[in-house]
């Protein structure tokens, strides 16, 4: 810089700030024509605008997206609610108004003006919410002596309905009034304070495609609120309509085999990922949220101890328990510590180190290889293949197996599960891993934890010779000019490598617990198809050492958790489906029959279908 | 060390001035606000809090040399950067993006103090090279770096208004100080350029369609364009003489959105009509007259530039805010200077007159 010089002619910049101000009354000049065409030329006409009438925005709510099961049937719909408004500075004189409208609609007058009173101050000629959700008699009485009613207005808003009460409620979830949280977020952009969005389930899940474009339009009104004219309106786009990946009957089905019980079951197609039904029990009615319900109702959805607000089969982890014998078996043949001949004396125990650990049968099941070990849930054959495998050996497997993450499904917050390793205690709990630990883990005991959708992707992968397939929810979505703007497609999200005589040895393994003259799950055995599985039996807390107290002694809660995790096979198609009853005591007389009814009706309708019979014994 | 040519020097003028434009501001405020609750009153106070602080901070930034900022200005324009930094991180949302860094009880919006590092360090680097022919490309790598740095984090909040006033400033900077012909040319292309690109790919969707529904209101009759239909029609309505203070309907009525900070020319307009808002748009053009020639009678080249660089600023926030009003241009959210209610933008632009006020107080002295 020293070849610049160092100041500069003053003269120069002078020069240059005579135009700059030259510039800027030029600017000035134009901001002065401006104001003189709105305010002396265009003035009356802006005045007259102004002074007579006053412009409005009236709002168009989009209709939200309806939703349907895979084959069109309706599960949630929208129904008209008329909502009363007052327009304050319409409805003048005030009191009188708001007397006539209590002798119209037998509505107390301390009613109205209390809600008057508490409700937020907003500009006189905006409409103002008296009550909501009117219903037709009120409807007709103000609508007959609307002349006599200035100010009063009826606004019609659509509100959903679950067709269904119950049905599907944790898949399809429900709709709630935003909160200040979300009206934060930049998820909910352009959304105001008493909007209705999803909050749960399919609703929120899939809220960008059900929600629709709010339109409005910008009217005259006249001294008395009514359109004179109509400048502009932004039609409302609705919302896609939404095809579910489930069959209304099989949902209706699971539910009703849930009855009564508390667990969750999903069926799912094993070679697209898509749900078939998935149930929670205890199950909510959705139109309470909707209608809004009073204290009683709320606290008994929030405090009832077996949890209707979960959905258990993507929320509630649970040890996996015998089920879990498959990721074992894989793990133990595919790295060589057994192969499929290896076999082992079960006297109804084993001893490692200094502790003992039982069989699930206390006779013991003599000796038993592979596939009989998995036919009769053989817990010391399973000890000794997870002895030789070792914690991370089997973790290995198990994650490769989607265990211990999400599945992905889409339906928001999902539990991940948990598949412990060595490097995991030490982290977590600050002590290295006892390898007596290992034992346990090999049954699915221990730390393991798994969701009934993750076991019920597990099973149907081993159906599918190792793929793994996100689960899917929604089929498609359509605008309202029935144009398909989505469609589900299946993911493949991972693979169980292991080779395929692995594989064939597990599923006869699986095979043998249905149909084996042993299997624990012999009582669903069918003819018209085939049926894999496997029961589980999960210990809820370790009893005390030797309390041998007559099982029907044991308090409900100390029962352990019924498993049944499936496919079946017919003509080609497979379904897999997996079944948890919280205290349920054995997979094998409370969870199973569950899979295989459902099983069975999935096939017996495909036939029917296929036939072109009249459906018939379902 | 003490030299009374500076008491003798002080601007009186600028001072009058300002307060004018404040009084006019308070006036404005009581009369948006009438609509509103009490919730809305308290605006009001806070607004004169805001002004007292304004005023301190002003004395703040005439008491020392200004070529104190001379040697600062890479510390300032520094802890700007480091600030917009911090709010993209640390920011509060409000309305969907990320604006405001909170201390205590104080918000502050970092793009706002951005504005003046970017004046400060263009100012020192305009004014140490002296070209006859103007700059060329090459000198104007440099200067161009330091603007698009902040301009790029402010519109990453996004606030495309403010920084589309950090670039205006900046510009405008530049073309004062001369660029040689073939650069300019040559800079021109690369700002259409830049400009289409920016548009594709720059900007958001919502920004986009602001930029529609100027050229079309009646596109979007309940969001933006209903601002501009509704603030033409109170400015309208006002007519010759206007209805009167605390008279406007369209105001009172609450049919004018956000009226207390970005469209509350458009109350006064109704209330005072022609005369009222002929006058305050004079008593602005006056003032921005007043800042160049501040810059002519400043025999320091730092001082000039800095002067031209806090003038430029108030010119543009006046143009865009006025011009957004009355429908002149898309509605970005520019504060109008002194009047709209808001405390880092009012800070600000007191800054700047402090800034005007020392250099013009220090007019006798050369480098």
């Amino acid at each position: 810089m020293g070849s610049y010089p160092k100041a500069i002619d003053s003269g120069w910049y002078k020069h240059r700030l005579t135009g700059a101000m030259f510039c800027v009354i030029g600017t000035f000049l134009i901001l002065i024509i401006r104001l003189f065409y709105l305010q002396i030329i265009e003035g009356e006409e802006y005045r007259r605008l102004s002074e007579n009438q006053c412009i409005r925005l009236q709002a168009i709510s989009a209709p939200r997206g309806v939703i349907y099961d895979r084959s069109g049937i309706l599960l949630v719909d929208n129904r008209p609610s008329y909502d009363l408004n007052i327009v304050i500075k319409d409805a003048s004189p005030l009191d009188d108004t708001i007397k006539k409208l209590s002798q119209y609609t037998n509505i107390s007058e301390k009613e109205f003006k209390d809600t008057l009173k508490t409700s937020r101050r907003v500009a006189d000629y905006k409409p103002l919410l008296l009550k909501k959700d009117i219903d037709r008699d009120m409807l007709a009485a103000i609508e007959t002596h609307k002349f006599d009613l200035p100010g009063i207005v009826i606004d019609v808003k659509t509100k959903r309905e679950y067709i269904y009460e119950k049905s599907a409620a944790h898949l399809i979830g429900y709709l709630g009034e935003i909160s200040a949280a979300e009206l934060k977020s930049d998820q909910y952009q352009g959304f105001q304070g008493g909007d209705y969005v999803g909050k749960f389930g399919v609703e929120k899940s899939a809220e960008s495609m059900l929600r629709g474009k709010n339109g409005g339009r910008q009217v005259e009104v006249n001294a008395k609120g009514q359109v004179v004219r109509v400048f502009k309106t932004v039609e409302a786009v609705p919302g896609y309509n939404i095809y579910l990946t489930i069959e209304h009957d099989l949902q209706k089905k699971a539910e009703s085999l849930l009855e009564d019980k508390v667990g969750g079951v999903v069926v799912m197609e094993c070679d697209s990922g898509k749900i078939l039904a998935m149930a929670s029990s205890p199950s909510f009615d959705q139109n309470l949220f909707v209608r809004g319900m009073n204290y009683k109702q709320w606290n008994d959805l929030i405090s009832n101890p077996d949890r209707p607000m979960e959905n258990k089969v993507v929320n509630g982890e649970y040890p996996p328990a015998s089920t879990y014998k498959v990721i074992t078996a894989m793990a133990g043949l595919e790295e060589a510590v057994v192969d499929e001949k290896t076999s082992f004396y079960c006297p109804g125990y084993y001893h490692y180190g200094d502790r003992t650990f039982r069989c699930w049968k206390k006779s013991g099941h003599g000796r038993v290889a592979v596939k009989d070990a998995l036919a009769v849930s053989c817990d010391v054959y399973f000890y000794q293949v997870g002895q030789r495998l070792g914690v991370d050996r089997i973790a290995k497997y198990a994650k490769m197996a989607g265990l211990g993450k999400p599945t992905g499904i889409q339906l928001g917050q999902e539990a991940s599960g948990l598949i412990p390793t060595s490097a995991w205690k030490k982290k977590k709990k600050g002590i290295p891993w006892q390898k007596g630990e290992t034992l346990s883990i090999a049954i699915g005991q221990g730390y393991n934890l798994a969701t009934p959708l993750q076991m019920c992707v597990l099973f149907s992968a081993v159906a599918n010779n190792g793929r793994l397939y996100q689960p899917l929810v929604i089929e498609k979505a359509l605008d309202d000019q029935d144009n398909i703007v989505f469609q589900a497609e299946k993911k493949l999200v991972g693979t169980i490598s292991v080779s395929q005589k692995t594989m064939d040895i597990v599923k006869a393994g699986l095979w043998e617990v249905v149909n084996g003259r042993r299997g624990t799950a012999k009582i669903i055995a069918a003819k018209e198809f085939d049926i894999y599985g496997k029961t589980g039996t999960a210990q809820v807390v370790s009893r005390p050492a030797g309390d041998d107290s007559p099982k029907k002694n044991i308090k409900n809660h100390l029962k352990p958790h019924a498993w049944f995790v499936g496919y079946g096979i017919k003509d080609g198609q497979k379904i897999a489906a997996s079944v948890m009853i919280e205290h349920g005591e054995h997979g094998s007389s409370t969870a199973a029959p569950i899979v295989g009814e459902l099983i069975k009706a999935y096939f017996q309708k495909k036939q029917v279908e296929n036939d072109y019979l009249p459906i018939t014994g379902l | 060390m003490f030299d009374r040519r500076l008491i003798q020097n002080f601007d009186k003028g600028l001072l009058f001035l300002t307060l004018i434009l404040c009084c006019l501001g308070l006036i404005t405020l009581r009369s948006a606000l009438l609509a509103g609750g009490s919730l809305q009153k308290i605006l009001y106070y806070k607004q004169m809090v805001w002004y007292g602080a304004g005023f301190f901070i002003m004395c703040i930034c005439f008491i020392f040399d200004y070529k104190t900022i001379e040697r600062w200005a890479y510390l300032i324009y520094g802890t700007s950067i480091s600030l917009l930094v911090a709010v993209l991180i640390f920011g509060k949302i409000g309305g969907g993006s990320r604006r405001w860094l909170i201390f205590g009880p104080v918000s502050i919006q970092p793009s706002e103090i951005a504005k003046i590092a970017v004046i400060i360090v263009l100012a020192r680097y305009y004014s140490k090279i002296v070209k006859q022919k103007g700059f060329t490309i090459k000198d104007l790598i440099y200067p161009f770096i330091l603007t698009i740095i902040p301009f790029s984090l402010i519109v990453r909040q996004p606030d495309l208004g403010t920084g589309m006033v950090v670039f205006l400033i900046a510009a405008t900077m530049t073309l004062f100080t001369k660029i040689e012909k073939k650069s300019l040319i040559c800079l021109i292309i690369f700002c259409i350029v830049t400009g289409c690109s920016g548009w594709f790919f720059l900007l958001k969707d919502y920004q986009k369609q602001r930029v529609y529904t100027f050229l079309d209101p009646a596109r979007d009759p309940l969001g933006a364009g209903y601002h501009i239909i509704q603030s033409k029609i109170a400015i309208g309505a006002g007519m010759g003489t206007g209805r009167g203070l605390f008279q406007g309907t369209q105001n009172t009525l609450a049919f004018l959105p956000e009226q207390h900070t970005d469209f509350i020319f458009s109350v006064l307009a109704e209330e005072w009509g022609f005369a009222g808002s002929f006058f305050i748009i004079m008593i602005y053009m006056v003032l921005i007259i007043w800042g160049l020639n501040i810059a002519y009678n400043c025999r320091n080249s730092f001082g000039t530039i800095l002067s031209v660089g806090v003038t430029t600023m108030i010119f543009w926030q006046i143009f865009i805010n006025l011009g957004m009003v009355m429908g002149l241009m898309p509605v970005v959210g520019v504060p109008l200077p002194l009047v709209s209610y808001g405390g880092s933008s009012l800070i600000t632009i007191m800054i700047c007159i402090g800034i005007l006020m020392n250099v013009s107080m220090r007019r006798f002295a050369t480098d």
